[in-house]
């Protein structure tokens, strides 16, 4: 059974910076939304950790596209994450954590797992 | 089983060389090694001898260090002569003591001739040939006016620059009818002596010394056979070397009739044990008075010590490709056409003052030898063609003539045999190269590292990539130029079409020259572009995204996440009371205070979030980025200088902070570094840095393209005695034309190496103009000064560009979690596990 989760309102879409991530706090801790106007879908977000330093870094990577695949470099060793799968390119062992995105007016929402209290459905 | 002993009696390049090549073969694990040296320095550079009086040490000069003596095992003995030599016993004598060998090496080089002139035994008559003696030329040109060098060979010239350097009016007394009787002739010697007096330097030849007598208006008075004379404060003999062979002959080993220890092939003398190389060593009734055959001899005396009977010396090409008061001059094989039926090409271009002679044989087929002045552009070709033999073209003069008259373009490395000798210092041929590059090595700096090409006198660098490259393209190892998969261009043709076609934005770029959406390779490439082509603020709304993090956020990130912050402390020079606000402020925020190598004050552990509270505070006091982060100018180092140093002859802080606030701020392919030392002592470590400025008692030296860091370059000397407005017209040209050409991420050490041409060219390009673009890279230097901003200033004042700058948008109040802390040596410092 998928577990129950909510569309979290994160951030405006003035918050956002084109071509470029921010970081936001979520029920799940830190996530990286990151806006590629020039692509479809634009919205992606992934975790904010970066698996191989821990530390919470990714939003401030540089995106672009290494064969078609949009990808963040990580800005601490560089290794590049799919937006898409959140698989790292050069160890596909590694993967972080996607985030449903979607934009609702002028809202970012992210899907996350609800807590006991609340249960908004998907 | 006891170790048998080694001694080499003669510590210079030859001496060194052959140490280099027995330490790394399996003979040195039998044997105890003893070097005796003459002097008291360890083997150096002799061939650039002159860069001593332009500021070069004995350092810059080495050979070898202290520490790779000691790592092999070897007993060095400098400033210990030999006395004597017992072969019976096999003992040798020194005033210290008495030592027993096995095997013994006479490396003991050669000494200067002092023709037997009446009076040569005077005070200030002096020779040229080690740093002892040149620190004698020093010391003898204080309070002179002129000096006197007999003798206008190769190294006559070359004492003859040194006079120059030393500001003396310099003067060459050649016996002989024209300069350098031995590689040139007539023609040559006529053009080279024009251009030679064009520099200041006078030239009297036919002239036969007579005595040497006391001066009237200057120390000495030289007369002449012709009845004249020239007066004059010093004398530097340098009419020829004589084998210092005193040793050997004392001890009874077979002697030239003209001086020189007699050798076989293998370099071994009239006794089986012992040995002599360079240019104490006579072969076939011949002395090689250049390093390379020296060299060889070297390589051949390691092998014959491992039992290799095959290596033997078979003689040496004695063709040499010099730069004499920056006046090409090459000469190879039989300049002077004395083959029977050699017949000559000559080209003569007076207006320009290039002269070109080549020597072929009598059947038109093969090139003998070649004479060069004022251009060795041809040098390498003509090379080629006449040590390998290559049959000529059908109209060989085409290989001389200008390429406006239809002259050949130079010999593509395809053409050359794989016996071809590309590096003759390090004996490197073709095959070498090609082997090390079927061994693995993919580029040329792996070659260069795996044979040792190219790293002796630098002569065959063009060369040698040339040969590197097209030899990975036949191997289908594309020689790719590409920035990465989305721009099909190398950083320099992207630069030029940023700059003509007036591109301000990435997204312009990569939609019209590119395709897909970026990567993190070219994106920082393409924002240094633009940053240098239109010096627009980085965190302008087209340019953010570009950026690394450093940049984004113009503070340097750690591994946890938070940053560190370098305020500019131009030359170091800071007062008590900013000293104070950076500690106020490192309090406040709790950072972690260190100071760095580029002398200034590292603050570590602010949040992404504190960073522009934190500058504001910085900028109120009166400080500016330091630029810690980005590709470009870093720290302009200095020591004291002349206003507190007894020694400092220059105002070094004053034209560091200069200099500083010159070039703050201006986005480069790299990191820049440079520094700027008072005096020779040279506490500023000028000459590890991109650029690098050393004073003298009348302006300043300027050293480029150096390295500290994980592969250190010693910076080349590039021009002297500037004034404040030359070095930094140098310098604008020198880092404008870096800027424009280099690779991404290359700094200025390996820009210089793979520079076609090398630092000849950058010296014709920026002192000479030979590209016409100097005025061109002053201005768009100026452009780049002028609209200077600092760029915290301008971001802590914009509310759009402090937003970028929340840990958490939607959480202003929420702190990183993963970032722990924890308490050392009295500072705060991160606590990771996953570290």
């Amino acid at each position: 059974m998928k577990p129950r989760t909510r569309w979290e309102a994160v951030c405006t879409v003035e918050d956002l910076v084109p071509e470029s991530g921010i970081a936001v706090w979520t029920e799940e801790g830190p996530v990286a939304v990151f806006y590629l106007p020039h692509r479809l879908p634009a919205l992606f977000a992934i975790s904010h950790t970066d698996p191989f330093s821990g530390s919470n870094v990714l939003a401030r990577g540089i995106t672009g596209d290494l064969k078609g695949e949009p990808v963040v470099a990580s800005p601490l060793y560089k290794q590049h994450f799919s937006l898409r799968t959140g698989v790292c390119l050069e160890d596909d062992t590694v993967r972080v954590k996607t985030y449903p995105v979607l934009l609702d007016g002028n809202q970012i929402r992210l899907e996350v797992r609800a807590n006991q209290r609340e249960s908004v459905a998907a | 089983m006891s170790k048998k002993t080694l001694i080499v009696i003669g510590n210079g390049m030859v001496g060194h060389h052959f140490l280099e090549q027995f330490c790394a073969s399996p003979a040195a694990a039998e044997f105890e090694i003893i070097v005796f040296g003459e002097e008291k320095q360890l083997a150096y550079d002799r061939v650039h001898l002159s860069e001593y009086f332009g500021g070069s040490t004995h350092e810059d000069l080495a050979m070898g260090t202290l520490e790779w003596y000691t790592e092999q095992g070897i007993q060095l003995h400098l400033n210990e002569q030999v006395t004597g030599i017992d072969r019976e016993n096999r003992t040798l004598e020194t005033p210290r003591g008495s030592y027993r060998y096995d095997e013994l090496v006479l490396a003991t080089g050669s000494y200067p001739f002092v023709p037997p002139i009446q009076g040569n035994d005077r005070p200030h008559c002096l020779v040229y040939r080690t740093l002892d003696d040149l620190d004698a030329i020093r010391t003898s040109s204080e309070g002179a006016r002129s000096g006197v060098v007999v003798g206008g060979g190769l190294l006559g010239l070359e004492a003859a620059n040194a006079l120059k350097s030393l500001g003396l009016e310099a003067h060459v007394v050649e016996f002989a009818p024209r300069l350098m009787p031995v590689q040139l002739d007539s023609d040559g010697g006529a053009l080279l002596r024009h251009k030679i007096e064009e520099l200041g330097v006078q030239v009297h030849t036919e002239k036969a010394t007579t005595a040497i007598t006391e001066g009237e208006d200057a120390r000495l008075r030289m007369n002449f056979s012709d009845q004249s004379f020239l007066e004059t404060d010093l004398i530097v003999f340098s009419a020829g070397i004589r084998p210092q062979d005193a040793l050997a002959r004392a001890s009874g080993l077979d002697i030239g009739e003209r001086g020189g220890i007699v050798i076989d092939n293998h370099c071994t003398t009239s006794d089986p044990h012992v040995h002599a190389i360079g240019e104490c060593a006579l072969w076939e009734q011949k002395i090689f008075g250049l390093v390379a055959p020296g060299y060889t001899m070297a390589r051949t005396l390691a092998a014959a010590l491992n039992g290799d009977r095959e290596t033997a010396f078979t003689g040496a090409d004695m063709s040499t490709k010099l730069k004499l008061l920056g006046v090409d001059v090459g000469s190879i094989g039989d300049a002077h056409a004395q083959t029977p039926g050699a017949r000559n090409i000559r080209f003569n271009d007076e207006q320009a003052g290039h002269y070109r002679r080549m020597v072929i044989s009598e059947d038109g087929k093969t090139l003998l030898g070649a004479i060069l002045v004022g251009d060795n552009s041809h040098y390498d070709t003509l090379l080629q063609y006449a040590l390998n033999g290559i049959t000529l073209p059908e109209n060989p003069e085409t290989l001389i003539l200008p390429e406006s008259e239809g002259g050949a373009p130079a010999l593509g490395p395809d053409a050359l045999p794989e016996t071809a000798s590309i590096c003759s210092c390090h004996n490197v041929t073709k095959g070498d190269i090609c082997g090390a590059i079927d061994a693995g090595c993919g580029d040329l700096g792996s070659v260069k590292a795996e044979t040792k090409a190219s790293t002796g006198c630098g002569g065959c660098t063009a060369l040698l990539k040339n040969v590197v490259d097209s030899e990975l393209e036949k191997r289908g190892v594309e020689v790719s130029k590409d920035l990465c998969e989305h721009f099909p261009y190398s950083r320099q043709e992207l630069f030029h079409l940023v700059k003509v076609n007036g591109i301000r934005t990435f997204r312009t770029l990569i939609s019209q020259h590119g395709k897909g959406h970026g990567c993190d390779i070219c994106k920082p490439a393409v924002a240094s572009i633009l940053a240098t082509c239109w010096n627009e603020h980085i965190l302008a709304t087209d340019h953010v995204p570009l950026q690394d993090t450093n940049d984004t956020f113009m503070a340097n990130m750690q591994k946890n996440g938070t940053y560190s912050i370098v305020p500019r402390i131009p030359g170091g020079e800071i007062t008590p009371d900013k000293l104070i606000v950076l500690g106020e402020v490192a309090k406040e925020y709790d950072l972690y205070t260190k100071i760095t190598g580029g002398q200034r004050v590292d603050l570590f552990g602010a949040t992404l979030s504190q960073l522009p509270e934190i500058w504001e505070k910085l900028i109120a006091a009166g400080f500016e980025t330091g630029h810690a982060y980005g590709k470009s100018l870093r720290t302009v180092k200095s020591c004291v200088g002349s206003t507190w140093c007894r020694y400092g002859v220059q105002d070094s802080v004053g034209m560091a902070i200069r200099l500083e606030d010159r070039y703050k701020g201006l986005r480069a392919p790299h990191k820049v570094k440079m520094a700027v030392s008072g005096c020779t002592r040279e506490c500023a470590e000028a000459q590890s840095k991109d650029f690098g400025v050393i004073a003298t008692e009348n302006g300043w030296n300027l050293y480029v393209c150096g390295n500290g860091g994980m592969r250190p370059r010693h910076a080349d000397l590039f021009a002297t005695d500037l004034s404040d407005e030359e070095l930094i017209r140098t310098i604008d040209r020198v880092v404008m034309f870096y800027v424009r050409t280099a690779d991404r991420l290359q700094r200025t050490s390996v820009w210089m190496e793979n520079l076609e041409g090398g630092l000849e060219y950058l010296k014709q390009v920026v002192l000479e103009d030979s590209l016409g673009i100097g005025a061109e890279l002053e201005e768009h230097m100026e452009g780049i000064v002028g609209t200077y901003q600092c760029e915290w200033k301008t971001a802590v004042e914009d509310p759009e560009k402090r937003k970028r700058f929340r840990e958490f948008v939607n959480a202003p109040s929420q702190s990183d979690p993963v970032q722990e802390w924890t308490v050392e040596r009295g500072q705060r410092r991160p606590v990771l596990e996953s570290a």
